[in-house]
């Protein structure tokens, strides 16, 4: 145990029973603790509780996988890859195609003097607002996400 | 003789690494290949699923890839990928759904190291530690996150103090404190069975 930098005479006890637990007390600390031991009883009772946990958990491990895992591990990894530069393009290719639909549509309907002008008119509010939410989108996807300095700290 | 194999061992990492973030996949293949066992496991004892720890583990060496410009050759690769595999692993205990659907569908992911030559030799007994393991499993399952990290990275990967401090990238006293925490905890759900 190498950490000596503890607040209190409890926190310092409860870290030497951590480590004698776990095999990773030395000699000086191994006398600290019986100390503690012989003067604390109930320091003693929480010790021997620590003990049995110790001894049950000891006697479990994760349950192994299916050997088979393994073997197409590497393969489901590399799909992944694979599916992920399939949805960039794919992605890619609906906005323009989709793009160049509405820009078509839209130019369509203006030039079209048989619709009334409020049609035309929500229409192209219609359209601009769609732009505007999915630059908004992709901007903060792009930069804000890349700026956010926080973005890695778990809440 | 030990030390050269390891210097060797941390330079053909650290090559791997230099070839995987200029985009080399095989390299990233092999790194895979290395660590997946690992990934899986800490996912694991994470999450408490097969199938949910094979995902996150794979889906965590994905992005892994994706986000290679972040790789740093000096550093060890599995610090940088546990990173990734914690953090989808808590993302995902957190989404209520999730959460929903693994209470309904709860599977054992702790086993008895006693094994089957024991459960054979004394049936009685076997079923008194299968018992005993699905209350350990349970209690460990109601732990807060990042208590039963520290509980899971001790116990069943053998790790040290200071090993966990390194990957946590937290001090060794706190996690002394986590692991004082999730013992006493699980002392407190045990009782009627220790």
């Amino acid at each position: 145990m190498s950490d000596k930098e503890v607040r209190s005479p409890e926190e310092r006890a409860r870290r030497l029973i951590m480590a004698s637990l776990d095999g990773e007390l030395s000699g000086g600390e191994r006398g600290e603790l019986e100390r503690l031991l012989d003067a604390h009883p109930t320091l003693r009772a929480e010790w021997a509780r620590f003990q049995r946990v110790k001894e049950v958990t000891e006697t479990m491990a994760l349950r192994p996988a299916p050997e088979e895992v393994w073997s197409d591990y590497w393969a489901s990894v590399y799909s992944r890859l694979e599916r992920g530069i399939g949805w960039i393009l794919f992605s890619l290719g609906a906005i323009v195609l989709l793009s160049y639909g509405a820009w078509a549509g839209v130019k369509e309907l203006i030039a079209d003097a048989t619709i009334p002008w409020f049609v035309k008119v929500s229409l192209l509010a219609l359209t601009v607002g769609a732009v505007v939410l999915l630059v908004s989108v992709v901007r903060e996807k792009v930069f804000v996400a890349r700026r956010q300095r926080y973005k890695d700290v778990e809440r | 003789m030990e030390f050269a194999f390891v210097e060797q061992n941390e330079a053909s990492e650290r090559a791997l690494v230099q070839r995987a973030r200029a985009g080399d996949r095989r390299a990233f293949g092999e790194l895979v290949t290395r660590y997946m066992r690992r990934a899986y496991y800490a996912a694991l004892g994470l999450v408490g699923s097969h199938e949910d720890a094979l995902d996150l583990s794979q889906e965590a060496f994905a992005r892994a890839f994706r986000a290679r410009a972040n790789l740093d050759p000096e550093l060890p690769f599995y610090g940088y990928l546990y990173q990734i595999v914690r953090r989808l692993c808590f993302n995902f205990l957190r989404d209520s759904r999730t959460r929903r659907v693994r209470m309904e569908e709860a599977t054992p992911w702790l086993m008895n190291q006693a094994g089957a030559k024991a459960a054979a030799a004394d049936p009685g007994r076997s079923a008194e530690r299968s018992e005993l393991c699905a209350q350990v499993q349970a209690a460990i399952e109601r732990l807060p996150e990042r208590e039963r990290e520290v509980l899971v990275l001790k116990e069943f990967e053998g790790l040290r103090y200071r090993e966990i401090a390194e990957l946590l990238g937290i001090p060794i006293g706190t996690v002394m404190s986590r692991l004082y925490t999730a013992r006493r905890n699980l002392a407190a759900e045990l009782e009627g069975v220790l």
